[in-house]
């Protein structure tokens, strides 16, 4: 048998062994520090025009390593605060809806019965809606900030998170150690927040990881239609619409960012993968 | 059967309301209204125009002319494109809309089954490694980077194919915007074939056929593969949201007049009639097609639509 705290080091070892999963992993670190200081390497602000250099291609010589878009702003600085803006909404709205989901789930689990059917009857309503068409919705009602964004993709993606909590928390409340707990004398919030919940993180996190990439995507879907992130703060997204409108002339400007976009997705994907396998080992 | 067909039915209709009510909620509850504008209105032209449009009532009266209206296929006028109700701007974009999305679903089905089934019975051959590739391109690649780049290279470099315009009977133009819609789909139910198959050639009755001599072909055809298909049939659900979300991205970029369209446009001009009708329209053909492909998966699954354990 082994130590306590065993799981945490066997699954840490687990996912070193998975290239894949470790390499996505530090290309996440390396480009979220890169979204960091990555702006101070560059002399350029993101959202100085130069009229000389409008639309000007890659190139190490005149600084703008990755070329300018086309009112002149530098597109290396400019890609990496959308990419900054992107992750910073996803991981602000996976945090959203783990807060809400999980306490949901766990809620429900506990309690059982009447109203573990009442709160997960309202999220099957909830589900059926098209989420996506009700955050536009808060975007044409409210102002368009980046706070405004992850509140309403947050606010609609802990649906999933609370099944799946909700889930594993009926299957523990039949545990031992939970009767023990509450034999003990702990009340309803003691048992979740200190027996139930810390059970579940290993699920909780390969759900969140798997999440963030599907926020980045809302967060971009939106941003690229116009009704997300405005100029001239800049995302993913619209660095990507961008992009797109001068495609013929300038096929760097869509490049740049669509590359960007596609390997934080890719990574968080590979990771999120590999730590369902290091955490759930029975699982294939 | 048809008891589940009814039961599935009336249980739309109060997912149909929760949507028109929620909706109609965030609209009015809103900061500001639709008739501020960049200069201020006289307060006597803000209160006429409030009067016109039935504003100026409590809530609850406002709620139940909008929803009889619906019930009468009216969705109230457009603000911004003054000449259209938003029940005319539905009908021309309606049909556009559900062509493309219809084609866009038949192609992800006649390519992504047998893509997904080559992958299964190659299983770890050339072939299998190739589709589980572009499977995974296919879905991690957003629609909004996917179309660009498919018009760039079809539309400009190559000159193969138009990028943009929806002429009727213009066979070309629905080329790039079908395929571009269809490819994140086809890349799953290529996935999900190629898993779903996999695991149903090991299962016990497949090995039992097999050892009564039952020929490969037949094995494949008869045995394993309508048990392999319920999964992929249960994606038909979120598939269709994936088309109709995805037809958004594709309608802007293609510049197809359709219902993504208005309704894109309806949220940058904050035309809140607009923006609620189509959202209103868009969420009632996800029930309805959801609705079908439940019916679909009951009819060929007995243990659903006898309320078995899943």
């Amino acid at each position: 048998m082994k130590r306590a705290g065993g799981l945490w080091l066997d699954a840490a070892r687990r996912l070193a062994g998975k290239r894949a999963a470790m390499a996505s992993f530090c290309l996440l670190v390396a480009l979220g520090l890169l979204t960091v200081i990555g702006p101070a390497l560059s002399h350029f602000p993101p959202d100085e025009l130069d009229w000389s250099m409008m639309g000007a291609p890659p190139d190490l010589d005149s600084g703008h390593w990755l070329g300018t878009d086309r009112l002149g702003r530098d597109l290396f600085v400019r890609t990496l605060h959308g990419a900054r803006m992107s992750l910073g909404i996803a991981l602000l709205a996976t945090a959203v809806s783990l807060l809400i989901g999980v306490t949901w789930g766990a809620v429900a689990g506990y309690a059982g019965g009447r109203v573990d059917a009442a709160l997960m009857r309202f999220v099957d309503v909830l589900y059926a809606l098209p989420n996506i068409f009700f955050v536009i919705i808060l975007t044409v009602v409210f102002d368009r900030s980046p706070m405004l964004l992850f509140v309403a993709i947050g606010a609609v993606g802990w649906l999933t998170m609370a099944r799946v909590v909700r889930g594993q928390a009926l299957v523990l409340m039949r545990r031992d150690f939970i009767e023990a707990a509450i034999a003990s004398g702990a009340g309803p919030s003691r048992v979740i927040f200190r027996h139930v919940v810390p059970n579940l993180l290993g699920t909780v996190i390969v759900y969140a990881t798997l999440m963030i990439p599907q926020m980045i995507l809302i967060e971009s879907f939106l941003s690229f239609l116009g009704i997300g992130i405005q100029e001239p703060l800049s995302s993913l997204g619209n660095l990507i619409a961008d992009g797109a409108m001068e495609m013929e002339a300038a096929p760097w400007m869509l490049l740049v960012p669509a590359t960007c976009l596609v390997i934080i997705v890719f990574c968080f994907n590979f990771l999120g993968d590999g730590l369902r396998d290091a955490l759930d080992p029975q699982d294939g | 059967m048809t008891g589940y067909v009814i039961k599935r039915l009336l249980g739309a209709v109060p997912t149909l309301f929760a949507i028109v009510l929620l909706s109609f909620l965030l609209m009015r509850l809103a900061p500001g209204g639709p008739f501020d504008e960049e200069q201020a209105l006289a307060p006597e032209i803000k209160s006429n125009l409030e009067r016109a449009y039935g504003l100026d009532q409590p809530l609850h009266v406002q709620f139940g002319r909008y929803l009889g209206g619906l019930l009468r296929g009216d969705f109230g006028p457009s603000f911004k494109f003054k000449d259209f109700s938003v029940t005319e701007l539905i009908a021309t974009g309606l049909p556009v809309s559900l062509e493309l999305g219809a084609l866009a679903m038949l192609l992800a089905v006649t390519l992504g089954l047998p893509l997904g089934m080559l992958a299964a019975l190659r299983h770890n051959a050339p072939a299998d490694h190739l589709v589980m590739a572009l499977a995974v391109l296919g879905i991690a690649v957003p629609v909004f980077v996917i179309a660009p780049l498919a018009a760039l290279l079809f539309g400009i470099y190559l000159q193969w194919l138009p990028v943009g315009g929806w002429a009727p009977g213009e066979a070309a133009d629905m080329v790039l915007p079908t395929v571009t819609l269809a490819l994140p789909i086809i890349a799953y139910v290529a996935r999900l074939t190629r898993g779903s198959l996999l695991e149903t050639l090991r299962s016990p009755f497949v090995r039992a056929a097999r050892a009564r001599g039952v020929p490969a072909t037949r094995v494949v055809w008869r045995h394993a593969l309508p048990a392999a298909l319920t999964p992929v049939i249960s994606y038909l659900g979120p598939a269709t949201a994936a088309v109709l979300t995805g037809s958004l991205v594709v309608e802007t970029i293609f510049g197809l007049p359709g219902l993504g369209r208005y309704l894109v446009q309806g949220a940058l001009n904050r035309d809140y009639t607009l923006v609620m009708g189509m959202v209103i329209v868009y969420a009632a053909l996800m029930v309805v097609l959801n609705l079908i492909v439940d019916v679909a998966y009951a009819w060929l699954d007995p243990r659903v639509r006898h309320g078995g354990n899943k």
